[in-house]
């Protein structure tokens, strides 16, 4: 926490932002419609998934 | 950020943490059969409509509640929900107007023959109990309204811990996990990365928990409040000794609201309907507009329309809560995501307890150390003064 490494809100948040919203979209496109907008959730819901997974084989040795 | 802020929000992201975590482990491993509570009632399932002729008439509502009556002598009907695919309606009995749950009798009808399919009564079975522990502990309203103010804490624990991701993630990279530098560093980032990528699935999922929580004040609020209006003139009349028919009222109830069918009949005296009327709760006939609910109040005595009004925002949030916190509007896969969420749900929570353990193990080491630093010195006056 030095000052010589300023917050940057976007390189902090801007994925994290981005996932919540894909989120938000699987959450709510499902309740609206049924058949293929049922696949727009589950492609979205993927993304906290996979992003996680993505993460963890990037992982550091 | 400064110091001291940062501080404040790691404190309270501990503090509620702590509190909330033990319970949330149980609501999460509880949460996961149900889940699937669907297909797992179907294993065992034993109510297999026989087969019959498409085109058999089907027999009115009232004979489907003197079967259920004819089974359980002595009780009165409560509600009387329809099946979606199937000409079956469940009818559900008890000693009273609002018996507990317990006392209560729920029988599938098949409404061709008004044969009792299966009784859907609690059986206390491992799906019941799961249900328990994960509604009220087995301890009713108020193990509801404790657990939904766990859920809000954890509500906290997640905004706090977004708060000090910041602070954290300044140096790093989005989803760097350091693996090879000891346990703690691996657990932390793990921790960090899967609470953000999860955030607002958790949220939603345990604020419509919480809101699910709420539901018997706010059905209560409800009946005192709009539902009081819709019924003014009948107030302060008692439950009718005779009820007139209810296929008639859900016929009456139809033709008020075109493009709506019904999805359950309340009957008189119980918690969704008023002491003097049938409340048929009418769905929308869209995806869409299904989960909307709309009572139609219709006289119990005489079978005339009485009001219909659409619900208030509070039982609106109440009805959408349900299906965004069970997961089960999307098909088997987003089940499936729901419980791959809830798994890495659990990660979070089990990591974040380790972190925990580690770090006053961390800082009980240090003082031990610093203690250790310390002593020779200490040792050396002691032996000073003993000369």
């Amino acid at each position: 926490m030095t000052p010589r490494t300023p917050f940057r809100p976007l390189a902090v948040f801007g994925i994290p932002v981005a996932i919540a919203l894909v989120t938000a979209v699987g959450l709510i496109a499902a309740l609206l419609d049924d058949g293929v907008v049922d696949a727009v959730s589950w492609a979205a819901l993927s993304v906290p998934v996979l992003a996680a997974v993505w993460s963890w084989r990037n992982r550091n040795r | 950020m400064t110091n001291r802020t940062i501080r404040i929000w790691t404190l309270i992201h501990k503090w509620t943490s702590l509190i909330c975590t033990i319970f949330m482990l149980l609501l999460c491993l509880t949460g996961l059969p149900l889940i699937f509570h669907d297909e797992i009632e179907a294993l065992t399932a034993e109510d297999t409509l026989p087969p019959m002729p498409a085109d058999t008439p089907l027999k009115s509502l009232d004979e489907a509640v003197a079967s259920a009556l004819a089974t359980y002598p002595g009780e009165r009907p409560l509600f009387l929900s329809f099946d979606v695919d199937r000409p079956v309606v469940n009818v559900t009995t008890g000693p009273g107007a609002r018996p507990p749950v317990s006392q209560m009798h729920i029988s599938a009808i098949d409404l061709r023959t008004t044969r009792i399919l299966a009784d859907l009564n609690d059986d206390g079975g491992f799906m019941h109990v799961m249900l328990r522990l994960h509604v009220d502990l087995f301890a009713g309203l108020p193990g509801e309204l404790f657990l939904g103010f766990m859920g809000f804490l954890l509500f906290l624990a997640t905004l706090s811990g977004v708060v000090i991701y910041a602070p954290f993630m300044r140096k790093l990279s989005f989803g760097t996990v350091r693996a090879g530098r000891g346990r703690r560093l691996k657990w932390l980032d793990l921790h960090n990365m899967l609470g953000i990528v999860t955030l607002m699935w958790v949220v939603v999922v345990g604020l419509t928990g919480v809101i699910n929580t709420l539901s018997v004040p706010l059905v209560a609020y409800w009946r005192a409040n709009e539902l009081a209006a819709m019924i003014a003139p009948y107030e302060g009349k008692p439950v009718p000794e005779r009820f007139a028919s209810v296929d008639a009222a859900v016929r009456t109830a139809m033709e008020a609201a075109p493009g709506m069918r019904p999805q359950f009949v309340a009957f008189p005296g119980v918690r969704f309907s008023s002491n003097h009327h049938y409340a048929v709760w009418l769905r929308g006939a869209t995806p869409a507009t299904n989960r909307i609910l709309t009572p139609a109040l219709i006289d119990a005595e005489t079978g005339a329309f009485t009001d219909m009004r659409s619900m208030p925002w509070y039982m609106l949030a109440l009805r959408l809560s349900q299906p965004l916190h069970f997961g089960d509007y999307g098909g088997l896969p987003m089940k499936i995501l729901w419980a791959v969420l809830d798994l890495l749900t659990i990660v979070i929570l089990g990591s974040g307890l380790y972190l925990w353990i580690a770090r006053r193990r961390l800082v009980q080491a240090r003082r031990a150390q610093d203690h250790a630093a310390a002593s020779p010195g200490l040792r050396a006056t002691a032996g000073e003064a003993a000369e």
